[in-house]
């Protein structure tokens, strides 16, 4: 299942406060776009807008899917702290969302996910006993266990260190391959590694980039991924000035 | 350690006790040492445990109910908002009316027995119990109100699910405290008007100068409801362990 494009544009207030816009952002169809921007820009927010957790914004604009169809009740969040639920086990934490929508939680299935992140044999520990990049695994096969065809993520891999990030990075662009994935991250390195596009966010609207061509996860040390960090770089230093 | 920590400062304060009663010779009526107390409390040991019964189970009742009441009066004002407005007022009203004023109209409209007391023990408890527990059930954590949204929960499985795990700390809270009201509550209700229990003995030891009596059953009372805590909380630890983890 191919995740629909998605099309952002539109303007955000709070209290009637602009947070953005107005801008205009586009998200390739079961691809990987990366949103670069500089803090307090309103990325956050954005991502929250297009899931549909964001009833204190006032938003001016439309959110839009390829398809036709919504994107708020198809689109699954990730964010930064990984939300995971202290009391309960891994396996249950993997359930979660169809206990909350009072569904069978098909343990199986949830098995099968956790050994696709690598955590066979973890199911019955507790959150309080994982690493970071532990927890960030639990989150992500909550999040292929809800099966939704886009998938927003809050700077998921910021706590990790760097090796551990790598690999959950190739992890991810691995087990979320086909879906519409938008990717919050401070880090141009992160997104000249595993975007397809780029957009970088700034107070006067949203400037695309198209990534190079060659296949994500770029290796980190490429000519072509050091070039577009640098790019990135560039683009974005520009936007905070 | 910790118990060798606690005997140690229990021979400290018994010894400074007897030895006030000697150095100022006081008569026994006024302040037994704790010798005289503990011979009154071996040769009414029947009568001590007679009536530690009793006063258990008026504590025992009142905690039982009083924190049921309690919880059920936090779920039901953080399920539903009208709900909210119509009992926050009733919980406070719990707090604010003087126990020590209702216990003799409680005494006048349920007699002098197990009643009252279970009642009052329950007026005491109900709003640190009702009033933590709704605390905690207002404050989840804003990220998994989100996931309950993303996941297209109905309020009812989110309370269920996030909401009421969430906020059994903050409910453990409310029972410790509970564990330590409940006592008063009952010992109130005997004193107004009571034919059993180690409030009326206490009285009753009073009336006719056997204040070593008195003190025995003070003693008695305290460990009671030492041994009361003790045991409910390590229930209660044994039971909501995995949600009282960070
Ligand atoms: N619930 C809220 N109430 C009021 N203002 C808010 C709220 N959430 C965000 N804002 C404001 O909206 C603006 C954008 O915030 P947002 O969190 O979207 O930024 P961001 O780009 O994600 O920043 P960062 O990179 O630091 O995470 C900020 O000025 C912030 O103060
Ligand atoms: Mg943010």
């Amino acid at each position: 299942m191919k995740g629909p494009s998605l099309h952002i544009e539109g303007r955000a207030a709070i209290d009637g406060e602009a947070v953005f816009g107005p801008l205009s952002l586009d998200a390739r169809g079961g691809g990987v776009t990366c949103l670069l921007g500089p803090s307090g820009v309103g990325k956050s927010t954005l991502l929250r807008l297009i899931a549909g957790l964001a009833p204190y914004v006032s938003f001016d604009g439309r959110i839009t899917c390829g398809d036709g169809e919504q994107a708020a009740p198809r689109a699954s969040f990730i964010q930064q702290s990984d939300m995971l639920l202290p009391w309960a086990d891994v396996l249950a934490n993997v359930t979660i969302g169809k206990r909350l929508r009072g569904e069978k939680a098909d343990t199986e299935k949830a098995q099968g996910l956790l050994a696709e992140v690598g955590l066979s044999g973890f199911e019955h520990r507790f959150p309080n006993t994982l690493s970071g990049g532990q927890r960030q695994r639990v989150a992500l096969a909550r999040t292929l266990m809800e099966e939704r065809p886009i998938v927003l993520l809050d700077e998921p891999f910021s706590a990790l260190d760097i090796k551990t990030r790598h690999g959950m990075q190739a992890l991810a662009l691995r087990i979320l391959a086909g879906k519409t994935v938008l990717l919050v991250t401070h880090d141009p390195g992160e997104a000249a590694r595993l975007a397809d596009d780029v957009a970088i966010m700034g107070v006067a609207g949203v400037k695309m980039i198209s990534a190079p061509a060659s296949p994500t996860p770029r290796p980190t040390d490429g000519a072509d991924t050091i070039a577009f960090a640098a790019q990135l770089t560039a683009a974005m230093m520009r936007e905070a000035a | 350690m910790n118990s060798l920590r606690l005997a140690l400062i229990a021979a400290v304060l018994l010894g400074l006790w007897q030895g006030i009663v000697v150095l100022f010779a006081l008569p026994p009526f006024i302040l037994p040492g704790p010798l005289a107390v503990a011979r009154a409390a071996a040769d009414n040991a029947a009568l001590l445990t007679w009536h530690s019964i009793i006063t258990l189970g008026e504590i025992a009742a009142g905690t039982f109910l009083g924190v049921a009441l309690g919880a059920a009066t936090a779920l039901a004002m953080a399920a539903s908002k009208p709900l909210r407005g119509l009992l926050a007022p009733l919980l406070l009203f719990s707090q604010i009316i003087p126990v020590f004023a209702v216990a003799p109209l409680l005494t006048l409209w349920l007699g002098y027995g197990f009643g009252p007391k279970v009642v009052m023990a329950v007026l005491v408890i109900f709003f640190p119990v009702a009033s933590a527990f709704f605390d905690g059930l207002m404050q989840t954590r804003r990220e998994w109100l989100d996931l309950a949204a993303n996941a297209a929960a109905t309020p009812a499985r989110s309370l269920l699910l996030l909401r009421v795990p969430a906020a059994i700390p903050s409910f453990v809270t409310g029972l410790r405290l509970a564990l330590i009201y409940a006592p008063i509550g009952a010992v109130l209700g005997e004193w107004v008007g009571a034919s059993r229990g180690l409030g009326y003995l206490m009285l009753f030891a009073n009336g006719r100068a056997h204040t070593d009596l008195m003190f025995a059953a003070l003693l008695a009372l305290t460990l009671l409801a030492m041994l009361f805590y003790a045991v409910i909380m390590a229930l209660a630890k044994m039971l909501l362990g995995k949600y009282l983890r960070a």
